[in-house]
């Protein structure tokens, strides 16, 4: 059967899926959004759409992994913003906002200042010396097998733990936008997803994170302008009246970050782990060279900055009309706990919010703007989780280096689909669990393992193979350890009575340990390797800097 | 790479001077973007009510707002100057690099 012949069968598949979905959430009495459900049918043909394009297109490995290299500059900056942006950051800085006021802008600030390291220490020597994956960069001059083992591990570990955090957070929130079964929402993102990377690679993840980038941001900014509106676009007279509803509290710090040790070890997490996220560093291959790159940080600060200021301006808008409105009151639940909670919890504070700005037709299209999300997140991730199974395991650990590119290509689609029965499986298994843990420690993971021995294999000419694994696998492991024995998993999951590692997040502790144990075994390392590994240095350095020999985009 | 290019690329005066000027201007925005951040994340650690100081007497918009926001917008243009100068300046003293190479 040829290619096209089973996509258009697993297109059908899937409308069936959710046609039957549908009528299930009608039996089970959720409210039935048509303008939601059409909207996302308009999305999921149009993203296909683009897959089918994308399929013919993508004919090499270079093409699966890196769209080609042709992408540009602006186009990837939106793409990176689109990867960033997730459903949890859209619907979760909201919420929190809604929450707390002040505390939420804290923390997507501590999320943006990551950026610009980013494009001073890492975009042009990562865009300069790799190929497909950041392992590419960390195992440049150093032992294939032991660095790219650790790095995949480090890849993999990340990339399933936020899938989890999808999967759970696509399930609730479908079920409770559209009506569909918990299990029938996670298998349909899952299936989507499947289709998306393994028929169009990232020349179709990249589109779609494109489309849903610009779909975001304008339902957005829509939203925060139809809140400003209301106060004849006048903070001041926004803050007045949220303060009358919620008090003056809102208005400053709370107790977000109360501690200093939090303080600093959130900061650390949110820095290092965003330049250590491998579904983020995959990007910088998709651009032709250095230049592209930094174009690309460029415009995804600036989007990602602009998003993030939107949020801010939604939480309060949800605040000042969603709190207190009956209309999106859970009198079930204030029945048994008083106050006033809105219905679905905190994190919905967005979405009722598009319902009180532009009734049931724009309720509708947020809706499924956050579906698209979280459809766009995940594939990112797979493909990055992919690449490190196919490109970093099998070509180069099992194979040695010695893997045509087809067969790699055809084990990363394997992975792909591999790591989508994973996520739907964790998906459903996670349902009920409390998973608030798991994206902080996903970040602690990748600032902790993968951002050390990144950034000093980049510019650490002492840095042997032993030092690398060694301290990145003391990172690794302090970073999960800790996350075991803090307040989340210890107290709250394992039901102890107290913490024996009293914080939230472990990345202050764990960053260290990593950098202190690389530092150490590579200072100590005396081997034969160890000094070839030194003197390849200034070769590597040479091209990071200048880009000579650096990859160049495909011809086509 | 071989080690005589290596040896020549090291020794062109252009590259000396990328290097340089590179790592001491990627370091100057660095430091910058690194003492803002630590600054606004520890005046919220140790002296919230700092942040908390309202803009005017009858306003209950914050001091801790406006700044909030400037931080974002700074990360924003801190990127902005590093992408200009690196797209023109930088690349341009590579590309003479690349160049130099051809030539011999």
């Amino acid at each position: 059967m040829n290619v096209n012949r089973i996509f258009l069968f697993l297109i059908l598949g899937s409308i069936a899926v959710l046609a039957s979905g549908t009528i299930d959430g009608e039996i089970v009495k959720q409210e039935l959004n048509m303008s939601a459900i059409v909207m996302f049918l308009l999305f999921v043909s149009g993203t296909l759409g683009i897959t089918y394009w994308a399929a013919k297109r993508t004919k090499s490995a270079k093409d699966f992994y890196t769209a080609g290299g042709g992408i540009t500059g602006f186009q990837n900056g939106m793409a990176i913003a689109g990867d960033y942006m997730s459903a949890a950051s859209f619907l979760g800085i909201s919420g929190l906002v809604y929450l707390k006021g002040y505390d939420g802008l804290i923390y997507s600030i501590g999320f943006l200042v990551g950026w610009p390291i980013i494009l001073f220490m890492i975009a042009e020597p990562l865009r300069n010396l790799g190929k497909y994956t950041f392992a590419d960069v960390a195992s440049y001059r150093l032992r294939q097998t032991p660095i790219r083992t650790l790095a995949a591990a480090g890849s993999i570990a990340t990339v399933i733990l936020y899938l989890i955090a999808q999967m759970v957070g696509a399930g609730k929130l479908i079920q409770l936008l559209f009506g569909l079964e918990y299990e029938i929402a996670v298998v349909l993102v899952g299936v989507l997803m499947i289709l998306y990377v393994t028929f169009g690679g990232m020349l179709a993840t990249t589109w779609v994170q494109i489309i849903k980038a610009f779909l975001l941001l304008s339902g957005a900014t829509f939203m925060a302008i139809a809140v400003m509106a209301h106060y004849d676009f006048s903070f001041g007279s926004l803050f007045a009246h949220a303060t009358e509803l919620k008090g003056i509290e809102v208005m400053s710090p709370g107790g977000l970050v109360s501690d200093p040790i939090s303080a600093i070890s959130l900061a650390v997490a949110l820095m290092f782990g965003t330049a250590g996220l491998p579904h983020i560093l995959m990007r910088f291959f998709t651009v032709s060279d250095a230049k592209e790159a930094r174009k690309s940080v460029f415009f995804a600060t600036g989007f990602i900055g602009y998003f993030y200021i939107l949020t801010f301006i939604i939480g309060f808008g949800a605040i000042v009309m969603v709190f207190k409105n009956p209309e999106y009151l859970d009198l079930a639940k204030q029945a048994v706990s008083g106050g006033y909670p809105i219905l679905g919890g905190k994190n919905m504070a967005a979405i009722h919010l598009s319902h009180a700005v532009g009734g049931d037709f724009f309720l509708g299209f947020i809706s499924a703007v956050a579906f698209a999300t979280i459809l766009a997140v995940v594939s990112g991730l797979t493909l990055a989780g992919a690449s490190a199974i196919s490109h970093d395991l099998y070509a180069s650990v099992f194979k040695k280096g010695k893997a045509d590119g087809m067969s790699e290509m055809r084990v990363s689609k394997m992975a792909t689909v591999a790591l989508g029965i994973i996520a739907i499986f964790m998906g459903i298994a996670f349902e009920q669990q409390n998973i608030a843990f798991v994206v902080g420690l996903a970040f602690a993971i990748a600032a902790s393992a993968n951002f050390p021995i990144l950034f000093l294999s980049m510019y650490w000419s002492k840095l042997t193979t032993r030092g690398a694994v060694i301290g990145g696998s003391l990172g690794l492991a302090t970073a999960v350890l800790l996350v075991i024995l803090g307040p989340i998993v210890w107290v709250q999951i394992l039901g102890n009575a107290e913490a024996i590692f009293p914080y939230k997040y472990p990345a202050l502790f764990s960053v260290t340990v990593s950098f202190i144990g690389i530092w150490f075994f590579s200072i100590t390392d005396n081997s034969y390797d160890a000094k070839a590994e030194r003197e390849a240095f200034e070769a590597q350095y040479i091209r990071s800097q200048t880009g000579i020999g650096a990859e160049g985009a495909s011809e086509h | 790479m071989n080690k005589v290019l290596v040896e020549k690329i090291k020794n062109n005066p252009d590259y000396q001077e990328l290097v340089s000027k590179r790592s001491s201007f990627a370091i100057k925005l660095s430091v910058a973007m690194l003492a803002v951040y630590f600054a606004f994340i520890l005046t919220i650690a140790f002296n919230p009510s700092a942040l908390a100081a309202p803009l005017s007497a009858e306003s209950v918009t914050t001091i801790g707002i406006p700044i909030g926001i400037a931080i974002i917008i700074f990360a924003f243009v801190l990127t902005g100057i590093y992408t200009k100068r690196a797209n023109s300046e930088f690349d341009d003293l590579s590309n003479k690099i690349k160049q130099a190479i051809k030539e011999d």
